[in-house]
């Protein structure tokens, strides 16, 4: 049993990466219709801006010059570098998906696919191959729960992943941008003759992905310190596979599809030996989409869909 | 009237007009025979000219990964590229264009089969004495004809029946690693197979079959994917064939006695440059004969309105399901011949690296057309080959160029175009009318 919670924690941390990944993927989905192939190589990049923005802060902190608390730094690091990630997601917007609006929908996945192979290299070609460790920001505590243990680093992570899920919710549901965005969602041609700009929002769906995805950068990189520049890869198409299974359109769908598929991954793990996690996950999506087409949340297909 | 539109255009749109009005007239057949003189000039020559230019030996691309390499030897390599190749192949088939269009008339006026088998075999010669020179050239030139046949079988698939799917790299492991079970365990003494079972010598005559175990095998793993088609289409069924290439990359790393994630090797050298001729030929051909078919129309029409379609009497179901077991069966041959050209496989060669490759190549190239998968590969594989010494920075120029590809042309270079074989090797001095025609 003590397992099964130790599991379930672990899960719970893995699991909110997917889950605030898959965010990005679903909002900019659910508005254009079309997927942000290099929404996990955004990823990649908010986590070295808040590695550089982390190691600026302690080293001016190391010389007395802004002498700031670990989990200070932690704040600002994330709110700084989901801002500049932000921008990010802007330029992959405006030079990849803006000119392909009305292109066929795979041509726009293939500009992303490439803009991430380009952020990933030239990643590579800036800081060399070599990989970088985040600072520890704050100082790892471990509380035993009934024979469960739990690092504050988890509880951390978990805790910032849903509070961002949440407040996302609410700004798709109670503000003016956020209704504006649904409609955008529920009809391209016919909301932009209504006075609301389609690029506005298109930059504004991808600047908040991005900031999202730059978040779970940096939650990662708490987690697990060691960045390199494929790291997005198989984190990204992994939550690419959650935001399909949560539905078109569906913030709660795409986060909680993002823990479920954590879940999957750790529990299969935990009863099988590691080499099948894939295997048996990815035949476990297969499977519900087989049974349920359209994610947990979605509609039907309609005739909307371009090709 | 005439007169008044040529005179809008700049002079540089002019100038090339005429130099195209000098070519026009020439067929297939002449380029042909021009590019075998070239070859042979090569053969005779060409080492000897290559080091009087400063060059080491022949450039193994056309001179692209010298320009790249040394820029000293630029005029070298563009002097070779010019006197080697262009000179004599212009020259002879501007001469003979006369002569040639007469032959090819002649031809196709026999039998179409025949022009086409002149034409392959001549083209063959060509390919032959040009990979002759180096080992590289005919591992380039084998990888290319390769990824122009994995390049179709997804277009069928990604172009012509407009889903969006990711599971080639899964089709070609299964074909890869069925033949390559095939060859080793049959004929050869292998630590996981044990000692060989029929004469080696047998073994080239059999390998035909192991491929085509391997496309059954891959054909027979689409119906994984294919099945749920019925029910979604577009990005759900992304995700399904996406899950089938891990699902299939997983299941072959845990598979131990074909090695797991260490792979397989040892594979004979059988996968020689007339085996991949002639497979990629067949595979264009069929290919190219089935989206001409009724069933390939009927693959648009699912394409562009599956309910419209259905209402007009398209087996829809049936018409998917053929398709994606068609499409699979030639990616696992594809991937069977890769296999034995690498003489190396292991699962992480099928993984996401290996789909954005064979992605890149269709969209390149273009939707919904022999010609442009045809370009789309081998252009992506020269250019991943000739773009070698700038290391990383391929990396940056190759989607580069792709990003431009989609925003200027977003269906693909050469989009839409059907491949009609009469009409590439028609004679060209023949009156407008007829090419008209031939168009609408």
């Amino acid at each position: 049993m003590g397992e099964f919670f130790q599991n379930l924690v672990n899960a719970l941390q893995y699991g909110s990466f997917l889950a605030l990944i898959a965010l990005g993927y679903s909002m900019v989905y659910s508005i254009l219709m079309l997927f942000n192939f290099a929404h996990g190589d955004i990823f990649m990049v908010g986590a070295y801006i808040g590695f550089g923005i982390a190691t600026l802060l302690v080293t001016l902190a190391s010389f007395g010059a802004l002498a700031l608390p670990g989990w200070l730094i932690l704040v600002l690091t994330i709110i700084i570098s989901m801002f500049l990630t932000s921008f990010v997601g802007m330029l992959v917007e405006r030079i990849g998906y803006r000119p392909l609006r009305e292109a066929p929908r795979a041509s726009a996945a293939i500009t992303g696919l490439m803009i991430g192979i380009i952020l990933e290299t030239g990643n590579l070609a800036l800081l060399g191959a070599k990989r970088v460790s985040f600072p520890a920001l704050i100082e790892s505590a471990t509380y035993d729960i009934g024979g469960v243990f739990v690092t504050n680093k988890k509880i951390m992570i978990v805790f910032v992943s849903i509070i961002l899920t949440l407040a996302l919710h609410q700004f798709v549901t109670k503000t003016k941008w956020g209704m504006a965005m649904r409609a955008m969602a529920f009809d391209y041609l016919v909301v932009p003759l209504m006075g609301v700009s389609i690029n506005t929002i298109a930059r504004l769906t991808f600047a908040i992905g991005s900031a999202l995805a730059a978040a779970a950068g940096i939650l990662y990189g708490v987690a697990y310190p060691v960045l390199e520049p494929y790291m997005g890869i198989i984190v990204g198409w992994k939550a690419f596979v959650a935001a399909i299974l949560g539905g078109r359109g569906s913030i709660l769908g795409a986060a909680l599809a993002g823990f479920l598929l954590g879940f999957i991954e750790i529990f299969v793990a935990m009863i099988f030996p590691s080499t099948f996690r894939d295997l048996i996950a990815y035949s476990i999506v297969l499977l519900i989409l087989v049974f349920r087409p359209h994610g947990f949340f979605g509609e039907p297909y309609s005739a909307k869909l371009r090709l | 009237m005439q007169d008044t539109i040529e005179q809008t255009h700049p002079p540089h749109v002019t100038f090339w007009r005429k130099v195209k009005t000098l070519f026009v007239k020439i067929p297939l057949l002449g380029w042909i025979v021009g590019a075998i003189v070239a070859v042979l000039v090569e053969r005779l020559v060409g080492s000897g000219f290559a080091s009087g230019l400063g060059l080491t030996k022949e450039p193994a691309l056309f001179g692209l990964l010298i320009i790249l390499k040394t820029p000293s030897l630029i005029p070298g390599a563009l002097l070779y590229v010019l006197l080697i190749y262009m000179l004599p192949t212009v020259a002879v088939a501007w001469a003979t264009a006369l002569f040639a269009n007469r032959i090819a008339a002649l031809l196709l006026k026999k039998h179409i089969l025949i022009a086409v088998l002149v034409h392959l075999g001549l083209l063959y010669v060509v390919l032959h004495f040009w990979a002759d020179i180096s080992g590289y050239r005919a591992h380039t030139l084998k990888l290319a004809l390769i990824a122009i046949m994995v390049t179709l079988s997804l277009n069928i698939i990604n172009g012509y029946m407009g889903e969006f799917s990711c599971s080639h790299p899964g089709f070609m492991a299964l074909g890869a690693y069925t033949s390559s079970v095939f060859t080793l365990s049959l004929f050869t003494d292998h630590r996981f197979f044990g000692s060989a079972v029929l004469p080696e010598a047998l073994g080239p005559f059999l390998f035909p079959i192991g491929l085509i175990l391997g496309g059954l095998v891959a054909a027979l793993g689409a119906l994984i994917v294919a099945i749920p088609s019925f029910r979604t289409r577009g990005d759900y069924l992304a995700i399904i064939s996406l899950a089938f290439m891990f699902i299939v990359k997983s299941m072959i790393e845990n598979m131990e006695f074909v090695g797991g994630p260490r792979g397989l090797s040892g594979q004979p050298r059988w996968a020689d440059l007339t085996t991949i001729f002639i497979w990629t030929v067949i595979s264009i051909w069929i290919i190219n004969n089935f989206v001409r078919s009724t069933l390939g129309k009927a693959l648009n029409a699912v394409r562009d309105e599956e309910m419209a379609a259905n209402s007009m009497t398209v087996n829809t179901r049936r018409t998917k399901i053929t398709a994606f077991l068609f499409a699979a069966f030639w990616a696992g041959v594809a991937g069977g011949l890769l296999a034995h050209v690498l003489q190396y496989v292991n699962p992480s060669t099928f993984g996401i690296q290996k789909l954005a490759e064979v992605l890149a190549m269709v969209y390149f190239g273009g939707l919904n057309s022999v010609y442009g998968s045809i370009v789309g590969a081998v252009s992506i594989t020269v250019l991943g080959e000739a773009l070698r010494p700038l290391e990383i920075f391929k990396w940056i120029i190759i989607p580069l160029i792709l990003i431009l590809v989609m925003i200027f042309r977003p269906p693909g270079l050469i989009a839409f175009k059907e491949f009609d074989v009469r009409r590439i090797l028609q004679p060209r001095n023949t009156p407008k009318k007829e090419v008209k025609d031939d168009a609408a």
